[in-house]
């Protein structure tokens, strides 16, 4: 209380907070990808005018500073992970560290490159050049992938949350279930299988794509519209087939809201169940790299 | 012959109880009257298991015949006050509901009171009643009577519900409410009112698919009118998803064994039912209490009856204690249901409860004087608290501070947050009405007011204000300012002519012509190409200013409360040049154009500063007209983003979060930070909200000028804090009315989870449930001790030195926390181009 009273009337500074209405490439106005610039400027004119003999490679003076420089960075950038995951109540970005994780990440082409002098071969030094240049590509894959899907997902959410699109696919189950009680055993079949054969998630195939062959919503839709349509050639529909065939349609479109979304989750998910892993891989391969240069070169 | 008691007390809530109580202790002759079949009627109400707190927590307890009260459960505390009640041997009379009190005496003369009854059309009729003295006589529903030299009024604030009045109404399957809508299962079941009492019952009775219940609701009109946004978005969400069948323009006609017939747009319906709830609203009480000859201290909804410092009303012999007398809390109730039977009892010496509380808000001022004394010194000094009584006064306290400043102390700066106002008891403080000088400075006096303009507006401070001499002043908390406002109009009066003033002082002189006008939202103040030269203060609310640009209205700015529009016709004498209307239900001071001019020509370097002003907003006028044919669809674009931002209630945000749906990646980061940075509660719901051209306004709180929030916490636990945000300390007793309250749904009640796991733990070895809001299944496995919910939102990270936590967390950029004239600028025109 004695605290809020003494707080009370005086024009107390808000914490700092950024406002900047930017994305994280270019965060600060391109801090970071000016800051990477400006590194592998300095790395690429320091290999050029330095003079290494016997020939450019890991073990001159330059090759060590580069390749400290390059396993460092690795090290750094591998701890996005835990900055993401660690609320602390001080000042930080996690946009700025997203900003940098790129654009340093990025510049680790031309160190690691540069560190290497050109000399790669069939060994664990290879490897974890392969390696990075791998983790490298599959983050490019991300930064595609966040530039392009957020707005698609957007659009397709269309201010549904997915708990509302997994309850409107359920309502439409017991508008179907009650409008099925007065069918027949076979059409009441048809609307059965609506019900009971329609996955949303499913395989990381049918997740990514989207396509779920053997949904029971499209088939039951299919052989109500083909019941319906013979009707009506023959006479007039049954109302109560037309209201199920309404129902389906519904439901069709609802399936198919939910799966774009799973898809595009899943696809803006993807990348990091490569991305990560490569770079533990990496990670292990940098630590064999450097054991075995101090050890055995 | 009806019996005769001492005391008859109606209502049998905890103020009831703990007078009856103590009634019976003292050996009074006394009866205690309630409507239902069971005591304590709101409490019993309670859902099961519910956690009943015990606040104030310094305030002591008194209560007679052994009662006692603790936090604890719902079961418990009732079961204890049974208890306690059968053995203190109280006179109980259950299902008494007393339809009127007179007096049976002789006529007090000139002892009349004027009763005035509303019509919906407006109009008013004013019915006189003759006051009678004691002893009263009390007539019950069952018709008859009881007679009692004084009556207890401890009845609550709930009043009665409306009952349904067609043939049938009295069917067994009929009910006036639910108390738990998991109770039934595979009914037909027909809820009518589309209230929001209405409307939760009949989603709580359809929110589980699998209970299998047919929920139908009836309202009489097309619209929902009454109800919250939020309930009818989510009712007609449920009718889309088919859980809930909606009739409107519809009314019962008939209800029948298992069956209902209703009266619709398209003819009769007969339907099954087996279930019927009717929420067609309740009366409120103040009816039947003024036919009992006690009279309100306004015509204001809020308002509550006068009372003497003993509880009398203006009824001599009719007590009035606990909610209606303006004390919702269970131990304030308790406390008056024992002092005013002390009082009655002759015992006029007692000091209430809360006299030690009292008593330490004066320690530390000069002058060693009573807690009466003190009052009496308040209320004698600073004019807007002259109309109150020595209770009130009491009341009013608990809520205020006295403090003494001393000469040449801050009292507060400006642009603090801040929305209490000051008292002037002693000495006279100064006011720096020029930023860039602070010796420029205006005195007020002994007996005015200071801080309204926060008060009013919900904004920043306007101006630093400091002790001109050791000073004595008494700070109004907003809760208990809006209440002193609605019980004494005098009051009302003074703050309204003193705001009026002193706005119009900020643009340096007094203008007879002032007048304050409230519009309601979207209505226009200034419409363009008209010839009209008033200029309008915002008092309260926020504006926006369009124009018309290739026959759309294109969106220029965003004006909070505190500035002024339409100068620019008075400077350049020429038509309006843009339409100014407003955001939400806003108050402005209109002041004649001729009285501006005059005060013009006598300063010049006003006149200079608003040409300045007004060269930018020719210039961005400019602007957005070059633009008009480049960036056709942008002008548009931003015209929509904006109007789209101040539909969802940014006009009266103080600062709102927002995500740009084209960076956001949906990894719920801003949401597990903010449940890692709260006790394990996320604050927001970043999916949850409306979109408009990607731009997204999640479910998380706008920190609104005049919180809805705050306008109903029986605790006073909502407040606004250093920084501007909205908070709720923990006095919060759970009871939910800020929930309701809320118009943008952003305040859940929730227990507080466990303590996790450390993060690492859950790296390596996968304990515990990770970052982010642990699921409830895991939070109830691991609870330790059973805790009580309470409410839960947003509190702007107040006191991390790093922010909002959401932004902090996003990884892309998507989020962004802004105050809405921050936002809502041409600015947005330059960030679609990027």
């Amino acid at each position: 209380m004695a605290v809020r009273a003494k707080a009370m009337g005086r024009a107390v500074a808000r914490a700092p907070r950024d406002t900047a209405h930017e994305g994280f490439l270019g965060h600060r106005r391109g801090r970071w990808l000016k800051v990477s610039a400006a590194l592998s400027l300095t790395a690429i004119l320091a290999y050029a005018l330095i003079d290494q003999t016997p020939r450019p490679n890991g073990g001159t003076a330059l090759g060590y500073a580069l390749g400290t420089l390059g396993a460092g960075l690795i090290v750094w950038l591998s701890l996005i992970g835990l900055r993401k995951r660690i609320i602390t109540t001080g000042p930080y970005s996690l946009k700025g560290w997203t900003s940098a994780h790129v654009w340093l990440g990025l510049s680790l082409i031309v160190i690691a490159t540069l560190h290497s002098g050109f000399q790669l071969g069939l060994n664990v030094h290879g490897l974890a050049y392969v390696l990075m240049m791998f983790v490298i590509l599959s983050g490019l894959w991300g930064i595609y992938v966040y530039a392009r899907l957020p707005a698609l997902l957007s659009a397709n959410r269309n201010e549904m949350t997915q708990p509302q699109m997994l309850a409107a696919i359920a309502a439409l189950d017991r508008q179907l279930d009650t409008a099925a009680q007065p069918l027949g055993r076979d059409e009441a079949d048809l609307v059965r299988m609506s019900i009971e054969g329609c996955d949303i998630g499913g395989s990381l195939w049918a997740r990514l794509t989207g396509r779920y062959p053997g949904c029971g919503n499209s088939r039951a839709e299919a052989a109500v519209a083909a019941l319906v349509d013979g009707q009506r050639r023959t006479g007039t529909a049954d109302p109560r087939l037309v209201q199920i065939l309404f129902l389906l349609e519904r439901k069709g479109a609802a399936l198919a809201q939910a799966r774009r979304h799973v898809a595009l989750k899943t696809r803006l998910e993807l990348w990091l169940y490569v991305h990560v892993p490569a770079t533990f891989a990496l990670l292990a391969a940098l630590v064999a790299h450097i054991l075995s240069v101090f050890l055995y070169w | 012959m009806s019996e005769r008691f001492r005391i008859a007390i109606i209502g049998s809530g905890p103020a009831g109880l703990s007078a009856a109580a103590h009634a019976a202790q003292l050996g009074l002759s006394h009866v205690l009257l309630e409507k239902t079949d069971h005591l304590s009627d709101t409490i019993y109400k309670y859902q099961k298991g519910k956690h009943v707190m015990a606040t104030p927590a310094q305030l002591v307890l008194r209560a007679g015949g052994g009662l006692a009260f603790a936090a604890g459960k719902r079961e418990a505390i009732l079961g204890s006050w049974g208890e306690r009640i059968a053995a203190a041997g109280v006179n109980v009379r259950l299902n008494a509901e007393v339809t009127a009190i007179a007096g049976a005496g002789d006529a007090i003369p000139g002892s009349v009171q004027a009763i005035v009854t509303r019509k919906r059309d407006g109009s008013s009729e004013t019915r006189e009643l003759q006051r009678h003295a004691p002893p009263y006589r009390l007539t019950l529903a069952d018709g008859s009577a009881i007679i009692a030299d004084t009556v207890i009024l401890a009845i609550g604030t709930q009043g009665n519900p409306n009952l349904m009045a067609c043939p049938g109404a009295a069917l067994p399957h009929v009910q006036y409410q639910l108390d738990d809508p998991a109770a039934y299962n595979d009914e037909h079941i027909f809820v009518i009112g589309g209230g929001d009492a209405g409307i939760e019952n009949a989603l709580g009775l359809a929110a589980d698919a699998a209970q299998g219940n047919v929920v139908t609701l009836v309202n009489r009109s097309a619209e929902f009118s009454t109800a919250k946004d939020a309930n009818v978005k989510a009712l007609l969400a449920a009718r889309d998803a088919g859980r809930i069948s909606i009739m409107t323009g519809t009314t019962t006609r008939a209800i029948e064994p298992g069956w209902v017939v209703l009266d619709t747009p398209e003819g009769e319906v007969r339907a099954r039912c087996d279930r019927l709830i009717a929420r067609m609203g309740s009366a409120p009480p103040r009816g039947f209490i003024e036919g009992c000859g006690v009279e309100f201290a306004s015509s204001d909804r809020l308002a509550y009856p006068k009372l003497s410092a003993v509880f009398e009303s203006t009824a001599p012999g009719i007590f009035v204690v606990g909610a209606l007398a303006g004390y919702p809390l269970i131990k304030h109730c308790m406390n008056q249901g024992h002092d005013v039977v002390e009082f009655i009892n002759g015992n006029t010496a007692l000091l209430p409860a809360d006299e030690p509380i009292l008593a330490e808000k004066f320690t530390g001022l000069p002058g060693n004087r009573s807690v009466s004394d003190w009052l009496e010194f308040l209320r004698s000094r600073v004019s807007i608290l002259a109309g109150m009584s020595l209770l009130q006064m009491r009341e009013f306290m608990l809520d205020s501070e006295a403090r003494l400043y001393r000469a040449g102390e801050v009292i507060f700066e400006r642009n603090a947050p801040g929305s209490s106002l000051f008292g002037i008891a002693d000495g006279e403080v100064r006011v720096e009405i020029d930023p860039g000088n602070p010796a420029i400075t205006v005195a007020l006096p002994q007996g005015s007011i200071v801080g309204e303009v926060g008060l009013i507006s919900g904004r920043r401070r306007g101006a630093t204000v400091r002790a001109g001499s050791d000073c004595i002043l008494v700070e109004i908390s907003r809760t208990a300012a809006l209440r002193l406002m609605s019980a004494v109009p005098s009051a009302r009066r003074e703050v309204d002519r003193l705001t009026t003033e002193r706005s119009v002082l900020q643009i340096a002189a007094i203008v007879a012509t002032a007048k304050v006008e409230t519009i309601p939202a979207g209505k226009a103040v200034i419409s363009e190409g008209d010839s009209g030269d008033d200029i309008f203060i915002i008092r309260s609310g926020s504006m926006v200013v369009e124009r018309q640009i290739g026959g759309k209205p294109v969106f220029l700015n965003y004006v909070p409360a505190g500035s002024f529009v339409g100068e620019m016709a008075v400077i350049d004498g020429g038509t309006r040049s843009a339409t100014v209307r407003a955001a939400v239900k806003s108050d402005v001071i209109r002041l004649g154009g001729a009285a501006f001019r005059d005060l013009l020509a006598a300063k010049p370097d006003l006149l200079a500063r608003l040409r300045a002003e007004m060269a930018t907003r020719t210039a961005m006028n400019a602007m957005i007209e070059s633009k008009k044919d480049s960036f056709r669809g942008l002008v548009d674009m931003y015209t929509g983003v904006a109007n789209f931002l101040v539909e969802n209630g940014v006009g009266e945000a103080t600062d709102v979060l927002l995500i740009d749906e084209k960076l956001c990646v949906g990894c719920d980061n801003c949401e597990k930070a903010c449940a890692d940075s709260h006790d394990g509660l996320s604050r927001l719901d970043r999916e949850a909200g409306r979109t408009y051209a990607h731009l997204h306004v999640p479910t998380s709180c706008r920190h609104c000028e005049h919180p809805h929030c705050m306008a109903d916490c029986p605790p006073n636990a909502i407040h606004r804090g250093p920084t501007g945000e909205v908070y709720i300390d923990d006095s919060c007793i759970g009871c939910g009315n800020c929930q309701r309250g809320c118009p943008y749904g952003v305040i859940r009640m929730d227990k507080v989870p466990p303590k996790k796991p450390w993060l690492l733990s859950w790296l390596l070895f996968g304990q515990g449930p990770g970052p982010g809001e642990p699921d409830a299944k895991w939070s109830k496995k691991h609870a330790h001790a059973e805790a009580p919910k309470k409410a839960i939102k947003c509190d702007m990270c107040s006191g991390q030195s790093g922010g909002p936590a959401c932004v902090r967390a996003c990884p892309t950029g998507a989020a962004i926390r802004v105050s809405p004239e921050q936002f809502l600028t041409v600015a947005l025109l330059d960030r679609g181009q990027g």
